[in-house]
């Protein structure tokens, strides 16, 4: 549905050449759910406006949907949903007006494009709402707003930049709500980019990260932490001087990557810390070692962009 | 909670279209971009002047408008003679008309700053309308109430004396319209350019507008200028669309300021609209 080879875009500022995107590939098939991940100015948004025929490339090549983004524009603006980072709707306009002209505007025609204004505000929670100027909308709405805009032509594809910056927590989940049933039943390609991790990791099925214009991994959520995290297993033990040795047998289990002690507290991380627990207690009863707690704590997106980067997703967020 | 229509569910296939609707939809691209430029001015146009005529404030305004400018320059007009005999409105009513489309049109690129930086612009560039379209429909939608004012202009002047000539009239008013286009076209374009800088775009189109209004003889005539001052009016392309427009309001049409009104309006069309699809082309907005 969506491919590109060694995107590349730099933009003229006075202060010199930026080069916001710095050789991008990717593929993602039909009806995947990718989520863009990585901090602000990272990239994602002139990526998205490349694909989206929004902004012209430096270098490289990108098609969506069959068409090629230089060659043929037009037919990719057909075939894509496009939710920009800002707010679509006219502060001055009806909602209901902008649902048709949007409709309009991807060649429908006004009976179908009213029909499907009023399903769409159905859909998204907005009835009651369609002869209310935009700028009177609450943040949310404005927001599901522009998820309708982006579907009025029912596309295959929909691209969204960062659907959920700015909104409050519960307007994010009845935002996520909304497009995951949406999904579900439609089958749609979804693009999305994302600074918040949480997102990511519950929403997408493939992340792909991306920082300083490159794109630094590509995989489903659970991979990405099993391979770039891993879980890390803490296990505190009964004397003290006993956490040396526990430490060594931690050290000694399967893929076990790196063990630190803290007192009585011995954590150490690998790739599957549930199935590796029993076996790690098991080994420490043999050498005589009790241990009298254990946990097992799952990795965040933010660890895999920790290992990747060095940084913190949430500083280089912030 | 949510319910699904039909239309959404059956959805999936059209991601699958066949490399022959592929080909087929290829081959009609620019018939349809012909085609479809009407009608996207259309869409875009009947966006733009909702709100407007929506909002009860400024259509009394717009009607009141007119006739505040009669009521305060009729009197003044008195003392002055009108050219071969007529009144003097015959000479004053397409200068003003000219003035109202100029400061208008320059000045609309400013209504599009606030699309430019919300993200609604982006939102029409992201589908398949023609972009030369979005942006005519956006300048019709300006051009539209003066339209209107100018009418209201000529027909209240009537009875003080201006002599109707309805078809070179009308025919006057779309030429400026063809003029507005391209002006209104360049603002856009200006607006783009000055990137979110409002007072940046002020500056530059009141610095161009002000001086093109006063060189072009729109409001006093350039003939008792000094010798300098005339040559360089002969160098503004308003002065050939005011003469052309004063001309046209005497009754005449054949005659060589209309033809040079006729082909400034043109050229300041094409080319201002070449220059704002351009900019739309290369924007990183
Ligand atoms: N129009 C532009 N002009 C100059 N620099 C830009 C422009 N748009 C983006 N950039 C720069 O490109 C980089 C990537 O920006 P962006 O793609 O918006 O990042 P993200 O969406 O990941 O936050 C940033 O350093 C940003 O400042
Ligand atoms: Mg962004």
């Amino acid at each position: 549905m969506i491919h590109a080879r060694d995107l590349t875009r730099t933009f003229k500022t006075k202060a010199g050449p930026v080069e916001a995107v710095r050789g991008l590939s990717l593929d993602v098939a039909e009806g995947e759910l990718v989520a863009f991940l990585g901090p602000n100015g990272a990239g994602k948004s002139t990526s998205v406006r490349m694909l989206t025929t929004l902004l012209p490339l430096t270098s490289g090549s990108a098609s969506v949907s069959g068409h090629d983004v230089v060659a043929d524009p037009a037919g990719v603006r057909r075939q894509i949903g496009y939710v920009g980072q800002g707010t679509g709707s006219g502060p001055y306009h009806r909602v209901r007006d902008e649902l048709v002209t949007q409709g309009k505007a991807q060649r429908m025609t006004a009976s179908a494009a009213r029909k499907r204004a009023d399903d769409l505000l159905g859909m998204l929670e907005l009835d009651g709402l369609a002869d209310r100027p935009c700028a009177s909308l609450s943040g949310g709405q404005k927001r599901r707003l522009d998820v309708a805009l982006g579907l009025m032509h029912t596309p295959p594809i929909l691209f969204l930049d960062e659907p959920s910056t700015g909104l409050d927590p519960h307007s994010r989940a009845n935002l996520w709500d909304h497009i995951t049933s949406l999904r579900k039943a439609s089958g749609m390609t979804i693009f999305l980019t994302t600074h918040y991790l949480d997102e990511a990791d519950t929403m997408a099925e493939r992340v792909m990260v991306m920082d300083n214009g490159i794109m630094i991994a590509d995989d489903t959520p659970a991979r990405l932490k099993a391979d770039l995290a891993g879980d890390t297993i803490h296990v505190s033990v009964l004397c003290e001087d006993q956490s040396g040795n526990a430490a060594e047998i931690a050290q000694n289990l399967p893929d076990a990557r790196e063990t630190r002690v803290d007192g009585r507290d011995v954590a150490v991380t690998l790739r599957d810390g549930e199935a590796v627990l029993p076996e790690f207690i098991r080994r420490l009863h043999q050498s005589g070692i009790e241990a009298i707690s254990a946990r097992v704590v799952r990795p965040t997106l933010d660890d895999v962009f920790l290992g990747l980067t060095g940084r913190s997703l949430r500083e280089a967020a912030a | 909670m949510v319910s699904l229509s039909n239309h959404e569910v059956g959805y999936a296939n059209l991601g699958t279209t066949s490399s022959f609707d592929r080909l087929r939809t290829r081959s009609t691209d620019s018939q349809d971009q012909n085609m479809s430029f009407l009608s996207d001015t259309a869409i875009s146009f009947r966006r733009e002047i909702g709100p407007t005529l929506r909002s009860w404030y400024y259509i009394i305004f717009g009607l009141v408008q007119p006739l505040l400018y009669l009521a305060l320059f009729v009197p003044l007009l008195g003392a002055i003679p009108g050219p071969e005999g007529t009144s003097p409105l015959q000479w004053f009513v397409p200068g003003m008309v000219v003035m109202l489309v100029l400061f208008t049109t320059v000045s609309c690129g400013w209504a599009l700053t606030e699309e430019l930086m919300s993200g609604s612009f982006e939102r029409f560039l992201a589908t398949p309308m023609s972009r030369p379209a979005i942006m005519v429909g956006r300048a019709l939608k300006e051009l539209a109430p003066l339209l209107v004012q100018a009418l209201i202009l000529i027909v209240v002047a009537t009875p003080f004396g201006l002599v109707l000539h309805p078809l070179h009239m009308l025919l006057g008013l779309a030429m400026l319209m063809l003029f507005g286009v391209g002006v209104a076209s360049l603002s856009y374009a200006l607006a783009i350019a000055s990137k979110h800088d409002g007072s940046l775009f002020y500056l530059v189109s009141h610095s161009v507008a002000l001086p093109m209004m006063l060189l072009g003889g729109v409001l006093l005539p350039m003939t008792n200028a000094p010798a300098w001052l005339y040559i360089a009016s002969r160098f503004n392309p308003l002065t050939y669309l005011v003469e052309a427009e004063r001309a046209l309001f005497m009754g005449e049409i054949f005659v060589m300021p209309v033809l040079y009104g006729a082909l400034v309006a043109v050229v300041v069309a094409v080319a201002g609209l070449a220059v704002g699809v351009s900019q739309v082309r290369k924007a990183s907005l």
